[in-house]
């Protein structure tokens, strides 16, 4: 994971040299967004069309965030890093730990997203700010997910999500929505592998985030995301969040959440919290 | 959701005030003090600075003041020249823009600006982006 973060950190500057981390990069504080559980920029479970990182026209910017979910029968446990440039790319990686602690075992699973903005933007003009994305999955555990009717170990998700802020919104605050359109064929975002028995093509899923800042750094929020039921052996349900985000500075911020993942591998009811934490450069 | 929508209003009505866009700016010389703070930071600021170079910044400084005090409904003329004319060929980013905005802000919080007087600013400033920027 280091080696990693500071293999990319020396790529960026090796690309293109004579350009440097402006500070922590020009964009408005919290306009990065914080670290899905996949690892792109966004909410805590859904990707926006934000691009994470505070790195605006020019600049480069990264960030590196760990996540935690803890759910009655479940534990997931997030790693993830993100390179941006020039508030148009983004690309991101995570690494997927999940705890069957009822059950017994573990699955693993390591994401690799890709994320650009093709149009508008979150702040400014009437346009949304329009992006498209992409994240390669891997199961790295597929025995399980094979057993129980799973078709592949990887495949890809694609989506297209567009997010607006309103400054002066309701109450006078600061609001910011995003859907989100996806296309995937994910058992559990994934970690019980991709397509099955019942169904195995890729199909359109919605998402949404809302949110509402309370003054510059606090904000409360709503995420609804829809899945996939494609495996005979257990339902598949939506999932959503209540969240609190708080953004110190622009080097970190903080998420934490009420979860609600319903019903996984035939354990019904999965509710819990979700904490992650970002630093970004 | 109907909870949440009920405890936010809740929270955040008693943070919307009933004095007028104007005053809690505090009138024009609040807006002057606040201008004056935004353009000593912008001053100190190497990502933007360039752009003022050889600019009579006293002048700027009354434009801006005029300006604001005359969006935010105040009894102010503005004077100066349109958004376009003034920012032509000056090359603004999106970058330089957020760098001024940020600037505006933490003026506006060291003059103690409410949260909701400050979106209101900002949300008649921020249509100004197109003019502006290239
Ligand atoms: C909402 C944002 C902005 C507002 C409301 C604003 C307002 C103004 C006003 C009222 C003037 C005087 C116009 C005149 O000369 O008649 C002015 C001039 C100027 N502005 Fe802006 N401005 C904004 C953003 C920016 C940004 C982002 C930059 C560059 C970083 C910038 C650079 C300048 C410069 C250099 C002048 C002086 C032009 C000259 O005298 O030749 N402005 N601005």
């Amino acid at each position: 994971m280091h080696k990693w973060r500071a293999g990319m950190v020396l790529v960026a500057f090796t690309l293109v040299p004579g350009v440097s981390f402006a500070d922590s990069g020009s964009k408005l504080l919290a306009t990065g967004g914080a670290s899905t559980i996949e690892g792109a920029g966004g909410g805590g479970i859904v990707p926006w069309a934000t691009l994470s990182s505070y790195a605006d026209v020019g600049e480069w910017g990264a960030t590196v965030n760990v996540s935690e979910v803890a759910v009655d029968d479940f534990r997931l446990s997030v790693q993830g890093a993100s390179l941006s440039w020039n508030n148009r790319v983004e690309v991101s990686y995570a690494r997927q730990t999940f705890d069957l602690s009822t059950i017994g075992g573990e699955l693993e699973q390591n994401i690799l997203g890709v994320k650009a903005r093709l149009f508008g933007d979150l702040l400014y003009g009437n346009l949304p700010q329009v992006s498209v994305g992409l994240q390669h999955k891997s199961n790295q555990s597929f025995a399980l997910p094979s057993a129980v009717g799973a078709t592949e170990d990887s495949d890809t998700d694609y989506y297209l999500s567009a997010a607006k802020a309103w400054l002066d919104g309701p109450f006078h605050r600061t609001w910011v929505a995003n859907v989100t359109a996806r296309r995937t064929r994910a058992n559990q975002i994934g970690l019980l592998g991709f397509g099955g028995d019942v169904d195995d093509s890729a199909e359109w899923v919605a998402e949404a985030s809302v949110a509402a800042f309370i003054n510059r750094y606090w904000a409360v929020g709503v995420e609804y995301r829809q899945k996939p039921d494609n495996l005979s052996f257990a339902d598949e349900q939506d999932w959503r969040d209540v969240f609190v985000a708080y953004f110190p500075s622009k080097r970190v911020s903080i998420v934490g959440a009420y979860t609600d993942l319903g019903s996984i591998a035939g354990l019904d009811d999965q509710t819990g919290w979700y904490l992650s934490l970002q630093a970004a450069f | 959701m109907k909870a949440l929508m009920l405890t936010a209003a809740l929270l955040l009505t008693p943070l919307a005030s009933a004095q007028s866009l104007y005053d809690q700016l505090g009138q024009k010389q609040g807006i002057s003090a606040i201008v004056e703070e935004m353009l000593y930071r912008v001053g100190g600021d190497e990502r933007i600075v360039h752009h003022f170079d050889g600019v009579d910044i006293m002048r700027v400084h009354q434009l801006i003041t005029e300006q604001v005090c005359n969006v935010v409904g105040g009894p102010c003329e503005y004077s100066g020249e349109s958004m376009r004319v003034s920012h032509e060929g000056m090359g603004v980013t999106h970058a330089d823009f957020n760098a001024l905005v940020e600037h505006l802000i933490v003026a506006m919080e060291k003059h103690e600006v409410p949260v909701a007087a400050q979106n209101q600013l900002l949300a008649k400033l921020a249509p100004m982006y197109d003019d502006i920027v290239e």
